[in-house]
Order: structure tokens, then sequence, then C-alpha cells
């Protein structure tokens, strides 16, 4: 399976994406500039954590205006599966691609530590590898992780399955405890906490190979299907 | 009511560097009039009635001087209006 | 053109001599006749006055501290770059080095504590990848006043989110670092970052511009007025009359400094053969990074065109340009005719750079403005050529007459006592601060912050770092030599303690006013204690920083020479917590206990103050522990180690439940007043039964068992005379919430 992992001037976690998913899960994966304004040939895209473009104006704001962004649009049109994490999550929203925007913690401050979560929805593409009501723990660390919608988003949310994780102890003050959700065609995942963070027990957590496996499980019998 | 709107910027001589980065980003959106962009912090305070200007004022610069701006890199400028009270 | 009549805007040579203009920019009557008679020959103009006044204070030039730094041990066989450039660098082994710096910024943080702190953190990282290094970790020591005013919290919560907002947006993580309060730092609180580095041994980058018609390249964001002269005014001492007349703040901009620091590291590494030297423009700005670079070549001479300096406002002075400490900034000598090869590779990160100069076949250092040569002088005279001043040393009052008696606990109840201890702020949990920092971003940190050293590991490597700083500066105010032994060797206990070998150190020697003898005292003595320490240790020191002149309305802080210490782990299977790690395992204390109670934690607490002479200390001893405990570690004998340090003993044996929320049930010969005692050389250790022979016979005398791990939540220490009682659940609570309750008021 082919992954592109992107990144932007500021991104700070593609290279842990990128070793996550090349030496641990023994991938196909490449690092995209932000500058490329295409996606052909990959089966996923990443989009990684850090703080683009120095997250001023607003988290995300601004690099989607960056020109790989029309290219993201299209893949993710395509129904082929994004994964945003922490700052990509927040890019995505500010992108459109993802409902809501990711307000600052209510603590007003940075936040990192090992957090327990509660899997909502394992039937996608994200999260097979898990149980529904399975209580996984990965890594957070962010400042604006506040998860904020208005309440007919948030019923659409629901009723179509969109919420994948929650927080068991809510630390940044998201509504409904939302720490995942995914787009409406369920092919883009939007996550503050860091899978590719829990891929190494040696890290605290190999929570994280799940998401990871349950995309290339959904790859290969996406390929399956597609050679029949 | 009093509405005191109050705002707070870095004083030139202070490198913005949100300021630069939105400008910039502009810029490549080709917005390209754009001499110099701001970036600060506002702040709306409604007082209580039955304040002098002179209070207002005095109570104001106080505020700032003890919170809101650091005089090491900051200056501030407010505007005092009067709104209807339904 | 004459030289002598080299004129400025602002004032003329003459006005300057006169009234003595020299002064308000820090240099001395003396130093003003040294550069007008012995190295120009002429009246120096406002430029290079400012030149001087930069490149002369103790900031730059070392000029109070060189001949105490002189003594610091700091030679090794690992080696590989000593003191003097941006950093230093000792082998790991597979042709890695690893490379360490700190530097303090306590008079930035003490005005704009946000500001002061972020581009702290800039400032050495650009110091580690100037090396051709990429920064792995950076740590934080901090010492501040008790946070008993608004104000000091303000200060406190401005300084850790300055640490945040930087270290976490440029995706370094913060890993570690210690915090202590007291109020010898309430007006002047101290702000030491440390960051590490690791690069391929054959890309070493240094700071010189050889040459001739090399070009200077200028990179990163553009000059403006901001910390005008901030080497001189890092180094001024701080009344409560001057506080209002402070020069401009840096801002730090962390998102730029990612870009030219990627951009740095691409051009190290994949255009090594364009590049002569890299330097920051850390401290005195543009002025210090070139001489410095022009004088380590050997002297070499150069001319710079400040109408080509990218600037930012209007209008700019030389003086202004050439001062200014604006953040972001590097400075590069690169080959002539591969300078658009390397513009080439800025322009790609987006980042600004510009040929402002070139390396002259002289020695004269000149500067160009709107077609005019505005200074022109040589350029060892203001990097290598400043004076140095031997000062003068006396025995402070305090340590004469100091009681050399130590002090005795008041004890009735030994577990309210306990509880006491764990809620003192320099013992509780740092948590609330250190997990606003990114500890985990890079993925290889894999003992974060609150355990007694940060590991990261070396990707692709069976191998780790092992990370702390520490300096317990009450021990220094009592005994400055003693204390200053201490803080090395508890620095190396904290790292043997993770299963590490202590490779070497970097310091940050905040002090007093070297001018006043008793205060300079404080500062060679310390010295002289670090690098025996060092020495006996085999832990070199190979960078660091001084700051003088941490002093308010003329009282200085305790003397605080911060010890950031570095060691490796080889095997990753080494790498050992403080935590216990199971019920059934043995609990030992490894090392001597005795009534060492003078610049303790109880003393403090019981008292308000640290008085009496320091306890004895002895190296061989310490060596002797410390060797032990790394064998048993290595042979595999230890499930968990714990430096026993503040608070004592039984304040170690607490911290060691917490993490996995075990209990203890042990027994001791020790009084209960000795469990606070604060003897230096010892670990408290746990052991699996099936090892218990094996580690026996290993340390003999030196381990006594005390009891074991139990799974119940209780601790449970029987004294000679008297009981400590205590659920883990409760102990862990108080000293989990005490920081959190008084700062967020």
């Amino acid at each position: 399976m082919k992954f592109a992992v992107l990144a932007f001037p500021g991104s700070n976690c593609e290279k842990d994406s990128f070793y996550a998913l090349k030496d641990v899960l023994e991938e196909d994966v490449t690092l995209v500039s932000y500058q490329a304004e295409s996606l052909a040939g990959f089966d996923a895209v990443v989009v990684p954590g850090g703080f683009s473009y120095g997250d001023y104006l607003r988290s995300g704001a601004l690099a989607r205006f960056a020109p790989i962004i029309p290219a993201l649009k299209g893949f993710a049109g395509a129904g082929k599966p994004v994964l945003g994490i922490c700052n990509g999550f927040q890019i995505l929203t500010e992108a459109g691609l993802l409902p809501g925007s990711l307000q600052k913690n209510t603590a007003g401050k940075f936040i990192c530590r090992q957090q327990k979560l509660v899997v909502i929805n394992a039937q996608t593409p994200f999260s097979s590898r898990y149980q529904a009501g399975q209580v996984i723990t990965l890594p957070i660390a962010h400042g604006d992780g506040n998860y904020y919608a208005d309440e007919e988003t948030l019923q659409e949310l629901e009723a179509n399955g969109q919420i994948i994780f929650t927080y068991q102890d809510n630390p940044n003050g998201s509504v409904k405890n939302i720490a995942g959700i995914t787009n409406q065609a369920g092919n883009v995942l939007g996550m503050m906490p860091h899978p590719e963070r829990g891929v190494e027990e040696i890290l605290g957590s190999a929570d994280g190979i799940q998401l990871f496996q349950s995309l290339i499980d959904f790859f290969t019998a996406d390929e399956v299907i597609v050679h029949e | 009511m009093t509405v005191v709107k109050i705002f707070v910027n870095y004083k030139d001589s202070i490198l913005n560097p949100e300021a630069e980065t939105i400008k910039k980003a502009l810029g490549r959106l080709g917005y390209q009039n754009i001499a110099e962009l701001k970036v600060g912090k506002s702040f709306e305070l409604t007082l209580a009635d039955g304040l002098t200007q002179e209070q207002i004022k005095s109570e104001v610069n106080e505020i700032c001087d003890q919170m809101l701006v650091n005089y090491n890199m900051e200056k501030y400028r407010y505007e005092i209006s009067e709104t209807e009270v339904i | 053109m004459n030289k002598t009549q080299l004129q400025t805007p602002e004032v003329s040579p003459a006005e300057i001599e006169e009234q003595r203009l020299y002064r308000t920019l820090g240099l001395s009557d003396h130093e003003y006749q040294l550069i007008k008679d012995e190295v120009l020959g002429r009246l120096p103009n406002y430029t290079e006055i400012g030149l001087f006044s930069g490149m002369w204070s103790e900031h730059c030039s070392y000029k109070n501290s060189k001949p105490v730094l002189k003594k610091f041990y700091s030679q090794g066989p690992k080696v590989v770059q000593g003191p003097g450039e941006g950093a230093g660098i000792i082998d790991i082994g597979d042709r890695q080095g690893v490379v360490f710096k700190a530097e303090s910024h306590n008079h930035p943080s003490a005005v704009e504590p946000f500001q002061g702190a972020t581009t702290g953190v800039g400032g050495i990282l650009r110091d580690i990848f100037s090396m051709g290094a990429r920064p792995i970790a950076s740590l934080d020591s901090l010492r501040f006043g008790t946070p008993k005013t608004p104000a000091n919290r303000y200060l406190i919560s401005q300084v850790v989110a300055g640490i945040a907002a930087y270290g976490n947006c440029i995706g370094v993580p913060t890993v570690g670092g210690d915090i202590a309060f007291d109020d010898a730092y309430q007006q002047n609180p101290l702000v030491n970052v440390m960051a590490v580095g690791l690069m391929d041994l054959d890309q070493i980058q240094v700071g010189a511009a050889a040459g001739v018609g090399n070009s200077i390249i200028y990179v990163g964001a553009k000059t403006g007025r901001d910390g005008i002269n901030g080497a001189s005014f890092a180094s001024a001492q701080f009344d409560s009359e001057h506080e209002s007349q402070r020069s401009a703040v840096q801002v730090g901009d962390p998102f730029t400094e990612k870009l030219v620091m990627e951009a740095c590291l691409d051009v190290s590494q994949n255009h090594a053969a364009a590049l002569v030297g890299i330097q920051d423009m850390g401290a005195a700005g543009l002025v210090s990074s070139s001489a410095e670079m022009g004088s380590k070549a050997g002297g070499n001479g150069m001319v710079l065109d400040l109408d080509l300096v990218p600037q930012r406002e209007a209008e700019m002075t030389p003086f202004e340009m050439m001062l200014s400490e604006s953040q972001e900034r590097m400075l590069l000598c690169v080959k002539k005719g591969s300078e658009a090869e390397i513009l080439d590779v800025f322009a790609h990160y987006g980042v600004e750079a510009v040929v402002i100069g070139h390396v002259t076949d002289d020695d004269r250092y000149r500067l160009v403005h709107h077609g005019e040569v505005v200074a022109d002088v040589p350029v060892d005279a203001l990097a290598s050529q400043a004076p140095v001043y031997q000062r003068e040393s006396a025995v402070p009052e305090r340590i004469k007459n100091a009681a050399s008696q130590q002090f005795v606990p008041e004890i009735s109840d030994a577990t309210a006592v306990l509880k006491e201890m764990l809620s003192q702020l320099t013992i509780a949990s740092k948590e609330s601060i250190y997990e606003t920092y990114d500890s985990q971003v890079q993925t290889n940190t894999l003992v974060r912050p609150g355990s007694d050293a940060a590991v990261v590991r070396i990707r692709h490597y069976d191998k780790a770092l092992a990370l702390t700083t520490d300096v317990n500066g009450r021990y220094l105010h009592l005994d400055p030599k003693i204390g200053g032994q201490i803080a090395v060797a508890e620095a190396a206990r904290n790292i043997v303690a993770t299963g590490a070998k202590p490779l070497g150190i970097t310091d940050c020697l905040n002090f007093g006013n070297p001018e006043k003898p008793e205060q300079f005292y404080e500062l060679d003595q310390a010295v002289m204690g670090m690098s025996e320490a060092c020495q006996k240790i085999g832990a070199p020191v190979i960078s660091g920083n001084v700051s003088l002149n941490n002093e308010y309305d003329g009282v200085p802080i305790y003397p605080t020479p911060m010890v950031g210490m570095v060691g490796l782990i080889q095997g990753l299977e080494h790498i050992t917590t403080q935590d216990f790690k199971q019920a059934g395992d043995l609990v030992y204390i490894v090392g001597q206990t005795k009534d060492d109670f003078n610049g303790s934690e109880i003393q403090k607490m019981q008292t308000g103050a640290v008085s009496g002479q320091l306890f004895d200390f002895d190296l061989d001893y310490e060596l002797q522990i410390q060797n032990l405990v790394a064998q048993a570690i290595k042979e595999g004998l230890v499930q968990s180690a714990h430096d026993v340090s503040e608070g004592g003993l039984i304040t170690a044996l607490a911290e060691a439940t917490f993490g996995n929320q075990l209990g203890i049930k042990l027994t001791s010969d020790l009084t209960v007043r000795q469990f606070f005692a604060e003897t230096q050389s010892r670990f408290v250790l746990s052991v699996r039964p099936a090892a218990q022979a094996a580690f026996e016979k290993l340390c003999g005398k030196n381990a006594v068992k005390l009891g074991q791990v139990t799974a119940e939540d209780r601790l449970e220490v029987t004294a000679k005379d008297g009981q400590f009682d205590l659920a883990v659940s409760k102990a862990r609570a108080i000293w989990k919430g005490a920081l959190h309750a008084v700062s967020s008021k």
C-alpha cells in the first residue's frame, strides 16, 4: 500500500508518521511537499501534525491555501482514505474536508500526555481492527484540540456514525468529548490524538498500530474486489 | 452604559511574526497591494453607569497598565462610546 | 577618507570622549582608553564604540570569567569539540556525535517573561544546528521566587508558556529539566535552556570565515531595532530604579526558525563543499557573529555593506544594525562562486538570504553604509583581544562565621512531616508544568519528564542518550566548592540511575557581581568544585555560558551553576526508571546515611532559611557508589533506580511508589530524622527476589535491604524511633497537587 505523508512549512510530525509507516508497519511511504500538485499513485494520504505556517491566524488556516490542497480535495473526493492527525485535523477542517473547527483547549494551555480514548465506531476503514467500546491509549499533544460544531452538525455526526473516537477523560473541553471524526463518506478521518506516536510499546503505547492496520486491511480487501 | 474598546498592538519596533506570516500568505494568494498588516488584540469593556469621563479614562489606563499591556513591547489606544440601555 | 574623521549621525567622537558616553554602553574608562590609544590610535566613533561595547561585554568576551573558566576540565578521548564553538561535541560511536550546550536568558525573561523564554529556546537551538546537528531534545532549568504574589505567578506561567510555545512549534521535544523555588530568585529568575543535537561526525560545521574573496551571507529574519545592545544589557545589574528604562524586547518566531533550521541543515548536509563557516547571530547580533567568524579564521578581515542587510524598519543606523538582536538570523561564509548554489537552497525553504560582504586580505573589520566607511577596526581587537580581568576573591562573612554543627530537625509526628515535605514546591510534582511541553515529538523519547533523567533513543541504533539538568543553589550558598562538586555528582547520579554512562556536561554559571570579591569567590570556588567532580567522573565540560550580575538592589542570587549532563546507554534493555515495578521486589538503599541537614529541604521547611556549614562530601565514595549501581544495572539485577536528593530517603522512597501505584513495607535502623537527611552518594534500588543473592554479593555492605514493594495502597516505613504510615494514594495526591494548587490561584 502506498502512503503519502504531506509536509507543510512548519509541519513537525511528518517524519514520525513516515517512520511509523516505514519501520513499524513496513509499508511503502513517501514524504510529499506542500508544493506538489498531484497525489496520483498513492493509496492513502496522511496530513501530519505540527504547526503549519506557525499556526498563525488560526491553526491550519494558512495551510489550506497550499498548492497541494486541490489535489488533496480531489483525492478525498474520489473516496480514497485521508488521515489528518492533530494539526492535520485542523487543516482538514479549515479546508472544508471535515465539519466543525478546533478551538483553544479550555485550560488555555498546550497538553501533552497519554490519553485514554473510547472507540465509538469500529466499522470504518480506520477503525475496523478495534472493537466498538474498546478503550485505547494514544498520546495527545495540542493547544487547540477543543472540537466545536453546532448542534445540527453534531446530530448529523452522531446519526451518521461519524464520531470515531471520544476522550474518556476530556482533556480540552471538546464537545461530546470528540477526539476524532470522519466526513460523511467515511473516508476522511481527523483526530487530535497521535496514532503515529503510539506504534511501539517502548514509546508508551502501541494501540496506534491497529489504526494503520485497519487502513491496510481496507486497502487489501478493496484490491481483492477490484481485481475480481 | 459606557462601552470602552481597547486595541493593543505591538510597538512599531517590535517584530510581529504572525502579521508577517499572514501578509506573506495573502501575497501568495495574489493580494499584492498590502503595504502593512497589523495583528493585535482588542478588548471590549462595558462599564457601570455614573462614571465621569475622567474616572473612565483613569480606570482604563490603569487596567491597561496593570494587565492588558506590556509596555516593553506593546502600545494601546481606546475608544469610549455610550450605548442605549433598553 | 581620513580615518580619524569617521562620522556617524548620532554623536561625534569628541563628544563621546568628553561626555564619557561609552559608560552608558557599559564600557569603563580604562576600556575606552584602551580602544582609543592601543587599538585604534584615534578617537573611536559612535558605531565603533557600539561594536566594542557589544564585543567586550561579559556575555561575548567572558572578560571577568575567562581566568576562572580556564580551570574547567574539558579534555577527554571522546571530546570532538570542546568549549569555544557554538556548542560542544562528544563522539558516541558509529561515526555519530552528540552536540549540546546550555544558555541563560535570565534578564530578558525578567523583563518580558514569555518572549524572554521563547528567544532563549530559539537561541540555543541555533547554536546546535549551526554545528550541523539536528536538535533532538531540549531541557529547561528554571529558578523562581516562591509563587506567593500574583506578579510572580504571572512570571512563572509566562516563562513556561514561552518555552512551550517555541519548543512545541519548532518540533524539538522538551524532555526534562528542573525547577526550584526560593526567595533568593524573587527579583532575578533564572531561565536556562539546554539543547541537544545529533550529527554525523563528518559534517561538523564551525563558525569561521576564511579565504579571501569568500562571501558573507546573511540568512533569516530581517533586522529590526529589537534588543539593541542586549549583550551589554544581559551583563548589567537590575535595580528598582532601572526597571522602567528597559531596552526593546526581542520576539521569538519559531515558525521562521523552523524554516531556517531545515535550510541550514540542508546546506550543511548537502552543500558542504560550498560552505566555509556558519554561525548564529546571537548576543551582539551581526557584529559578534561576523567578527568572531573572521577572528576564528585566523584574523581574517572582512567588509560588510550595511545597505544590503535586510531591514525591517526604516532609517536604521549602522550602530542599530550591528547591535540589534533580532532573532532567527544566521551568518554564513560561502566559497566565492558558490553563492548562487547556497542562495537557491534558502529560496527553496522560503528563507531570505543575501550576500552582504566578503572576506578581505587584511585584518580589518570594515563597515560601509551609504557608500561611506563607518567603522574600521582590527578584527581581532573586537573578537579576541577584550581585556581580561583577574577579579579579587574574598570568603563571604556568612561562610566564615557559619556554625559547624548540623541542624537538628524537629519531628514529633513522622507521617505529618512527610506530608508537609511532599507539598514543598521544590519536592512536589512538576507535571502541571511539563505536560504543557511536547515531550514526544520526533518519537524517540523513551523516558519522559518526571524521572531522574530523560532518555531519548538514537533511531535505528541500539543506544540512547540520558539527559538531565541539576544544581542546588542552597548547597552552593553554604559552600560554593562542595556545592559545585555536588551539582555535577548529582547530575551524574541521575544519569547513572537510568542505566547510562556520563559523557560530559554543559553549564550555565549564574552568579552575582564578579567585581565584588565575595561574589567572585563563589564563582571561582564553584568552578573549582565542579571541575574536580567532572574530572573524577570522567565527564568533561564541553560548552557553557556565563551569566553574571544576577543581583537586585545589591543582593545576589544563590550561586547557581546549572549542570546539564548527557550520558550514553548502550543497549536499550538497560534503560531503568525510578518507579517500583512489582509487588514482592526487594527495596535497598545503596550508600551511607548521616545526620546531614544544613542546606537541606527540611531545614528550609522548618526554619525558613538554610544556614550553617554544608555537610561533608567525598568524591571518591560518590564514584564508588555510582560505579556499583551502574554495574548492578548492567548485570540486569535492578528493577528500578532512584537518586536520593532533596527531601532525603523518605522522599525518594515515596516518589518511587507513585508511578505504578505500589506500596512499600520497610524497616530500618535509621532514625526518623535521618530519613530526611540529604547525605549525598545514595540511591534507592529495587531488585527481583531471584536476583537478591547476586545483587547482595555485588554490593556487599554498600547496600542495605529495607523491605519490599507491596501491592497495598500503603507506605509503611518503620524507623528506629518512629514510623511513617500513609496511604500511597494520599501521599501521591499531596505531591501531585501542591504546585498546581499554588500556581492556579
